[in-house]
This record gives C-alpha cells, sequence and structure tokens, in this order.
C-alpha cells in the first residue's frame, strides 16, 4: 500500500517516478511471498471447513438454505426460517456428494435457529466453534452455503468479506426473528446462504448467516449481511438438542433512557422474579449479565441472546443504592405462542414473499428477510423414511420429543447409581444438626413429610392437602423434600409431566448444569445436574407459578446402607437461608 | 458492472497504477539499457499491482482493525428530515476540524431546522448547516454547545488520489444499521475505476456531475451518503455520494466523490469567505452540441417528476411558433415526427435530435380530439 501511495503522489516527474518504482521494487520481493503464503492459507482454511457445510433441500427440491455440521453425530445448525414448513424430515447434501435424510431435532424461532441431525453416519466433519465476542470490525470472515440454490452438486459456494459491525440488532418480525447482537459483515449473503456458516479467518465458525438489508437493489446481496453470533446459539444449544422449541428471556419490566442517559425501569410486573428481588419502577440498570447498561437499545442487544428461564446477575441502583441480584428471566412468548395452531398474524416489516396463483408464497430459495407467518405453519405431510422413523417423536411443544427423551436417559442414568430407592415406599428418616448447631430429624413418607428443628416441628400432609409453604418462608421445603423422594423413587414416572430443559449457568453464576423440569400439579421443580459427574446439585421447588421457589443445594453424597443421600442439604428462599441440614443419619424403610 | 457503462475521461498521466501499465509500453519500443530496466521494474510493479487487487494481504486483517478503530471516531450519524417512503431520515458525515464541523451530503436529511448528529460513542449533539455547495453536493455542518470540546477530524487537505486497484474501506451508516450508540458500518473493496459520472437519481440528472472513483463494493446504500471512502491503511480519499443509478445501464452505483475536490470549498465555508462559484458551464462554450428544447418552439411541457410523465403542454409563449400553428396548454403530445411519444423525457429526447431545417410534425390529443400541427425548425442560436 505504501508503493501505491507514493506512485499516486508521485506526480513531480520523472525522476521521482524513478525513484518510487525503486521502492516499490525492494518492497516487491517481500511483498509476493506474504501475497502467495496468504492465498494458500485461505485454500487451506477453506478446504479444511468446505465438508461441514450443508445444503439444505426442501422435499422434490422447492426450495431450501444451507447448514453446518458440529457434531460427529451429524447434529448441524440452520435457520429457523430455512426448516419452517419442510416437516420432521428434509434432504441435506454435503460436500462428499452425498444426500443424507435429516431430521428436525429442535427450534428457536425468536432467535431464527433450528437444530437438525443428518443421519446414517457416526463420523461426519465438523466445524469449530469459535468466540464470536473476539471478532473486530475489519476481520476477515468467509461465508459458505447454498445461494440461489447453486450447490446441486453440494459443493458449497465461498465468498470472503470484512465484519462491518458487531454487537449489532436487527428488529423482529412481529416478536419472531429477531437478531440481537448479531454480526455485520460485507461478505456476500444472498437468499440460499440462510442458515449457512460464517467462519472467521481461521475456520472456526463464528456466526449462522440468514439476513441482510434488502432495499431497492432487490433480494440479493447489498453489502449488509447478518449473522446470529455462535455465543448467541451456544447458550440455546443443549435446549435444542433437547428437541425443544427455544424461548427468548425477557426481563419482566420495561425501560426507557432518561435525558442523562441513565436506562431507567418504568414499568414492571410484580410477579415477575425481578420484582420479588427488590427492582422497582424507577431504578436504574447498571449491568446485566455482566455488561454494562447504556442505553435501551444496547439492553435490547445484551437481552436477546439469552434463553427464558435462566438465571443472570443483574446490577440496579434503587434510591441511590448500588444493588446485585441474581433473577430468573420470564418468557418473550406464552406457552401457546410457541405451540402449533392459528394465531394472529405478525406484520411483517419487509414485503412478504410473492405469492403464486394459489396465494401461496413462491417457493424461492430461502431468503433471510422473508418472515414465516407462523413457525409451525403448514408443515408438510410428508412420508416419514421407514428406516428412520423411531427418530421422530410428535409431542406438543416439542420439536421433537424423541431427543428430549435421549437426553433424560442420559441425565437419569446417574440415578441409578445410587442405590435401590424403588423398593423404599416405606418412611425415609434423615437426623442429623444444622450448622447451626441445631439437631433435625426430616421424615419423608408417602402420606407426609414432616421435620423437626429447633423447638419446632412442621408438618405437609400430602393426601387431601394442599400443598404449603411449611416451614414458612421456605418456600414449601417439605414438599420440596418430597419431590426428591418422587425423584428418586421413580424418576420420570413419580411427576405428571417431565422434560430435560438445556443447561444453564448454576445459580446465575455458578458451572453450567443439565437441567430437568418436572411438574406435580402445581408444582414446579428444577432438577440441576453437574454436567462433570453426573450428580444432582440441588434443586427449586416452587409450589405454585411464579411463587417464590424452595432452593436446596446438596454437597457431597454419602453412602447409607447401600443407599447414596446427599450429605449437605442447603436450603434457602428469597435469598434468606433456613438452614443448612448435615445428615449423619439416614433410615430407608422398604415396604411395610 | 455499472462502471463498464460509466464514460471514462483520459485517465490523469502519472496516478495510480494505471500510469504504471501505460508507462510500461513506452519502453519497450526502445532497447536501451536503461529502458529495459525500467521496464523490469514496471513488469514488477505492475505484477506487484494485479497481487495487491486479486490477493490482499492476511497481514492486513490486524492493521485493518486498527484503522478501522482508529477512523471510526471520525466518522458521525446524521439524523434529520425525510422518514417517508423510500427516503430515509439519516445519513452520514464526518468531522472536518477538531472544532466540530462536520462534511456530508447535500441532501433532504439536511432540510430541517436542526439535525442531530450521533458520535460513534453515542455521544449526541446538534448541528446545523453552516454552508452548502449543491454543485458538489457537499453540506458543511457545526455542532452546536461543542466548545471547548476537540474532535478527532479528517484533514480534507490531505485528502490523495488513488488509481484503479487501490484497496479501499467505506465507512457509513448505511441502512441505519448502526442505530444505537455503535460506530457505523465499515465495507471493503477496490476502486473498479476513476472516472465521471453520468447519473440519475429518479428522473432528475444527478446533482453532481464530475469525477468519482467507483468502487467494486456496496459501498453506496440508503443512508450511507456522507460517508468516507478511504485507503485500506486509513487515508481520506473520498465523500459517499447519494445513491445513484448508471443513466445509460440503470444499474445502482458504488461511487464516491473525491475529497481533492471538495477541500477547498469545504475550508472556505468552515472560514465564512465561501462564494459559490458559478457554474463552469456559463462561462465556458459548451462542448457539446447546442439541442433544441420545446421553449424554441414556443411551448412548455408539465414539470417532469415521475419516471414516464405524460407529456402534457404546460404553456403557451405568445407570438412564437406553437402559438401560431395552434397549440395549447393541456394538449397531450402522441407523436413527434412520427415516433410515439411517451413521456416529457421522451419529448425532449425527440426534440433534441433536431437540425436545423428539419420540420417538426407534432400529433397532440386535445379533449377527444387529435390534432396535427407542423412548423419548421428555427436556425440554432449560438
Amino acid at each position: 500500500m505504501i508503493g501505491q501511495r507514493k506512485v499516486a503522489k508521485g506526480k513531480r516527474g520523472g525522476v521521482l517516478c524513478f525513484g518510487c518504482l525503486c521502492l516499490l521494487a525492494t518492497s516487491l520481493t517481500a511483498a509476493e511471498p506474504q501475497v502467495r503464503e496468504a492465498e494458500l492459507k485461505r485454500v487451506e482454511v477453506i478446504e479444511k471447513v468446505a465438508p461441514t457445510v450443508v445444503a439444505v433441500f426442501a422435499k422434490g427440491g422447492a426450495g431450501g438454505g444451507s447448514g453446518v455440521l458440529i457434531s460427529k453425530e451429524g447434529f448441524a445448525l440452520t435457520n429457523f426460517h430455512v426448516v419452517t414448513g419442510l416437516g420432521p424430515f428434509m434432504k441435506c447434501g454435503l460436500n462428499d456428494g452425498v444426500l443424507y435424510d435429516a431430521v428436525l431435532v429442535g427450534i428457536d424461532p425468536t432467535g431464527d435457529v433450528a437444530l437438525v441431525k443428518l443421519l446414517g453416519r457416526d463420523d461426519f466433519p465438523v466445524a469449530t466453534l469459535g468466540d464470536s465476542d473476539k471478532l473486530e470490525i475489519g476481520d476477515w470472515t468467509y461465508v459458505m452455503g447454498n445461494p440461489f440454490l447453486l450447490a446441486t452438486d453440494f459443493q458449497p459456494t465461498v465468498t470472503y468479506g470484512i465484519v462491518s459491525g458487531t454487537h449489532r440488532y436487527q428488529p423482529p418480525a412481529g416478536t419472531w426473528l429477531e437478531y440481537t447482537d448479531c454480526i455485520q459483515v460485507d461478505t456476500s449473503i444472498n437468499p440460499g446462504n440462510s442458515g449457512g456458516p460464517l467462519f472467521s479467518s481461521a475456520g472456526e465458525l463464528v456466526g449462522i448467516n440468514g439476513r441482510g438489508s434488502f432495499e431497492k437493489r432487490g433480494r440479493v446481496n447489498s453489502g449488509a449481511g447478518y449473522a446470529i453470533s455462535i455465543n448467541q446459539i451456544k447458550f440455546f444449544h443443549d435446549q435444542l438438542k433437547a428437541g425443544r422449541v427455544v424461548d427468548h428471556a425477557t426481563l419482566g419490566a420495561t425501560v426507557t433512557t432518561e435525558a442523562d442517559g441513565a436506562v431507567v425501569v418504568n414499568g414492571i410486573l410484580e410477579t415477575s422474579d425481578v420484582y420479588r428481588r427488590g427492582l422497582r419502577s424507577g431504578d436504574e440498570l447498571v449491568s446485566f449479565a455482566g455488561r454494562p447498561v447504556r442505553s435501551v437499545n444496547q439492553f435490547k442487544n445484551i437481552l436477546g441472546i439469552y434463553p427464558k428461564d435462566w438465571m443472570l446477575p443483574i446490577v440496579f441502583r434503587h434510591e441511590g443504592e448500588r444493588r446485585e441480584i441474581h433473577a430468573r428471566l420470564r418468557g418473550l412468548h406464552a406457552k401457546t405462542e410457541l405451540m402449533p395452531g392459528p394465531r394472529p398474524q405478525p406484520k411483517p416489516r419487509q414485503p412478504m414473499p410473492k405469492k403464486d396463483k394459489d396465494g401461496k408464497p413462491e417457493k424461492t430459495p430461502d431468503l433471510p428477510q422473508a418472515p414465516p407467518s407462523d413457525p409451525h405453519a403448514e408443515a408438510k405431510k410428508t412420508a416419514i423414511p421407514e428406516q428412520w422413523k423411531n427418530w421422530f417423536v410428535a409431542k406438543p411443544g416439542f420439536a421433537n420429543y424423541r431427543f428430549n427423551q435421549l437426553e433424560q436417559d442420559r441425565v437419569f442414568v446417574s440415578l441409578k447409581g445410587l442405590g435401590d430407592f424403588a423398593s423404599a415406599t416405606g418412611s425415609w428418616r434423615l437426623s442429623g444438626q444444622s450448622m447451626a448447631g441445631d439437631k433435625f430429624e426430616l421424615t419423608l413418607a408417602a402420606k407426609g413429610v414432616g421435620l423437626e428443628i429447633r423447638d419446632g416441628a412442621f408438618f405437609q400432609q400430602l393426601e387431601d392437602t394442599d400443598p404449603a409453604d411449611e416451614p414458612q418462608g421456605t418456600g414449601g421445603f417439605l414438599i420440596a423434600a418430597h419431590q426428591l423422594r418422587l425423584l428418586l423413587q421413580a424418576g420420570a414416572k413419580g411427576f405428571t409431566e417431565c422434560h430435560y430443559f438445556g443447561s444453564e449457568p448454576l445459580d446465575g453464576r455458578g458451572e453450567l448444569a443439565d437441567v430437568i423440569v418436572t411438574t406435580l400439579g402445581a408444582i414446579e421443580t428444577r432438577w440441576f445436574f453437574s454436567r462433570a459427574s453426573g450428580l444432582l446439585l440441588g434443586l427449586d421447588s416452587r409450589l405454585l407459578e411464579d411463587a417464590e421457589p424452595c432452593q436446596i443445594r446438596f454437597d457431597g453424597w454419602n453412602d447409607f446402607s447401600g443407599r447414596r443421600l446427599p450429605a449437605t442439604w442447603r436450603v434457602t428462599s428469597a435469598d434468606k437461608e433456613f438452614a443448612t441440614l448435615k445428615v449423619e443419619k439416614a433410615e430407608v424403610a422398604g415396604k411395610k | 458492472m455499472q462502471n463498464a457503462e460509466c464514460k471514462v475521461q483520459s485517465v490523469e498521466q502519472s496516478e495510480g497504477q494505471i500510469p504504471l501499465a501505460v508507462r510500461f509500453q513506452a519502453p519497450t519500443a526502445s532497447r536501451s539499457a536503461r529502458s529495459r530496466s525500467v521496464m523490469q521494474l514496471a513488469i514488477c510493479t505492475l505484477h506487484f499491482a494485479l497481487c495487491t487487487v486479486l490477493f490482499p494481504f492476511s497481514a492486513h486483517a490486524q492493521s485493518t482493525r486498527d484503522t478501522i478503530s482508529a477512523l471510526q471516531p471520525k466518522v458521525v450519524k446524521i439524523f434529520g428530515a425525510g422518514g417517508i417512503k423510500s427516503l430515509a431520515a439519516h445519513g452520514t458525515g464526518f468531522f472536518v476540524s477538531k472544532e466540530g464541523h462536520i462534511a456530508t451530503i447535500w441532501s433532504h436529511v439536511l432540510d430541517a431546522d436542526l439535525v442531530t448528529v450521533v458520535l460513534s460513542d453515542g455521544r449526541r449533539f446538534t448541528a446545523r448547516v453552516l454552508g452548502a455547495e449543491p454543485q458538489l453536493a457537499l453540506a458543511v455542518l457545526k455542532l452546536n454547545g461543542a466548545e471547548g470540546v476537540e474532535f478527532p477530524y479528517f484533514n480534507p487537505d490531505e485528502a490523495i488520489s488513488a488509481g484503479t486497484g487501490t484497496r479501499v474501506l467505506g465507512f457509513s451508516n448505511m441502512f441505519n444499521v448502526a442505530a444505537g450508540d455503535e460506530p457505523v458500518s465499515v465495507v471493503h473493496g477496490v476502486i473498479a475505476a476513476k472516472t465521471v459520472i453520468e447519473a440519475r437519481r429518479g428522473v432528475f440528472d444527478s446533482p453532481y456531475s464530475g469525477p468519482v472513483f467507483v468502487v467494486d463494493g456496496v459501498t453506496n446504500n440508503s443512508g450511507a451518503a456522507g460517508g468516507v471512502l478511504t485507503t485500506r491503511d486509513g487515508l481520506l480519499l473520498g465523500m459517499i455520494g447519494l445513491e445513484l443509478r448508471n443513466a445509460k445501464s440503470n444499474t445502482w452505483m458504488n461511487y464516491a466523490i473525491p475529497v481533492n475536490e471538495l477541500a477547498s470549498p469545504i475550508q472556505q465555508i468552515i472560514s465564512g469567505k465561501f462564494e459559490r462559484k458559478k457554474d463552469p458551464h456559463e462561462d465556458e462554450p459548451s462542448l457539446k452540441p447546442r439541442r433544441y428544447k420545446p421553449l424554441d418552439f414556443g411551448f412548455l411541457l408539465v414539470p417532469d417528476v415521475v419516471e414516464r410523465t405524460p407529456a402534457f403542454i404546460d404553456s403557451i409563449q405568445g407570438d412564437s411558433a406553437a402559438a401560431k400553428v395552434g397549440l395549447r396548454s393541456d394538449d397531450l403530445v402522441l407523436f413527434v415526427n412520427d415516433e410515439l411519444i411517451q413521456s416529457c423525457r421522451a419529448l425532449h429526447e425527440a426534440i433534441g435530435r433536431l437540425e436545423s431545417g428539419d420540420q417538426l410534425r407534432l400529433v397532440v390529443r386535445r379533449g377527444n380530439e387529435l390534432v396535427n400541427v407542423e412548423m419548421p425548425v428555427p436556425k440554432k442560436k449560438e
């Protein structure tokens, strides 16, 4: 570049020009191998990652998009708007020239992400996940995929460009397809690139391409394409892999920017967790999930990348006093909104795709800006391939319940190693001392739960009585303890409903834990399992929706006559500790 | 490629890389030792130029990051009038003084009492238009309430020129993507041509006609005008222009106006000594042959407002040829010398093709009647 500039400025005649040429010549000999090296590196990167790029085709070749493999078992990411309407099974081509059958696993209609699984191999090539927060404006990127459905031989098209913006926000169509904290690139993204990978210059997967700014130039690249950050997708990955229809988080409060730039709460739901933790109208948000809040837009941007039901740290200022809380976030949508069926159509911001003569949208390669009117609309009745039919189980609220069953099985394996609780239908008596030095005895029986501690005695009858907050202020410790008995005795079968949620950071700050959610009547319990050891780390059990849960955290598991039970129970509710119980003795009786 | 259709004027000597290629041809004719060495160098240089165009260095990734982060604080987002239909209410500008003077494109966005300027770090200011040079599509703004604040800026006097093949960066608030407290978007490209634009905006001719850098990347989007084009290592080249279509191919153009052209009016506006230059064409004898206009025959058409404005006659001058043959206002011209006329523009073109001594035959519709008129083409006024 320096050489070029010299020449550009060298208007002063031949001698100067000649001098410039000499300068150029010296820089040349050094530049050339570097140029060649850069080219070879690009070729190498492309060769390495191209086998992981998926060409997604609808049945009969009517439309499609792109995707990328992220596990050797065949899990591949794509856009939700690519798989909409394809039904549970589709065809996916790889650059080995083979067209594979694939099954839908999980969907994120808000974030425009879907997970599918390619079938028939257990050694698929895999893209390495990068850290999208490390991307900077000006970094080189590769977009690979199936623009204009050119990849009829499944060889991906490669385009190369720079990051134009980071942490961008692209508004939703209604409440669906909201791109928060996304990556803006000038790398060509065209119809059909949807769902395909954005690779960093090192060939790491940093995003899923899904949108572009199209205006008067028509539906082709106009220099502004958007990719969902891989870091956002990492938060949802375990939920998607569990066959779920996932939802994004909302605070339960609305915020506005004051004249001085402060972001202030101007409305709050009194049933929300943030309200119970002390956030009030008029309070100023300082930081969210560890990132400083500077404007409403930027707050929306940070909030949008998190899943519903995660617990996250929030710092705010209440009457001048700085407070830090960990609050569980609500969902952006009502449960029914995420279920299949007609609902009011969100008004699309962009023009809808052209309609053919039957009034159905004309099927073109999946377009970044063609918002699906309904995330579950017109799933075509495609014949399920006989050899793969066991890969799909339909269940309301799930994209493919088969994958949730698999995850439940995986997590519950650890319970089997704890001993034979199935036959322990008699009463269980756990006793010991609390950390405060008080003796306690906890009795878990089929018909009731009792606790004696300090000078008090508490009892919860389990038949013909409503579950109560007993002891008062614990969020229903006795009921929570009973849930543990049910889980150990019968696993999922002990409850009316049980599903694997995905993973979340324990208490909003700890390790990532596997989460199972069970319901029994109105009682909902979240069970946290260590991903490293498989051991149960604790549970949050609430008596009613929006009630303060009873939180129990376990530390260590001891063997009591062939059955393992948690050694230390820390019981809290509403950030107040009730007691930390150390179990010294446990008698678990079989049939009477 | 729209630039293929652009009229390329003679390339300035000793500018950019094209002249190098030109110079390389001269020595091949002679066989002196000196010219041989020049030739070798020139070949190398050409090779270098090609490599630069085709294979961007990976080493640049790091320096491009640094270049971009250093330049972004100098580029601002401008919010003003607009927001209706395809008229965006956002634009881009760049600091040209540390006191908060901003150069931007002269556009409808500035058609407001006060415009809002948002910096890359989210600071907001109001600004007023200090001066404008519509012929260069240039406006200069001054931030209000910014006394004592120093801003990072581009020095317009340090703008350079560059030739075809130079790798460039475009900075702009295109599509208002950077709506929050965030820096503007950056795109990359290569200068595909240095030429004179012949373009139009809707049905109107482009306000600016002069030299431009045509870029192979998509730099000119809605709201991008007023942004900057720099070399990959951050030297100021041009100001991104309004969205225009090439007059011949009807394709969208990606171009920037060289800041070299704007530097002195910018400084004059800032110093308050600005006087609008007369249209250079007013003084110089036009190189273009003079073409006939409807007024030469004594009639005027309705304003040309849409793509195909029907060719209605708006008014007739008294004692003109048109008045003599009985043309009236509200007549719709259907044919000119047997050529079907579908719009005002088609009529202008048809009349423009007439030569002295021709006959002008018109068929006009008046109410439900078709009326034929004929008049001689007058002698050209020089």
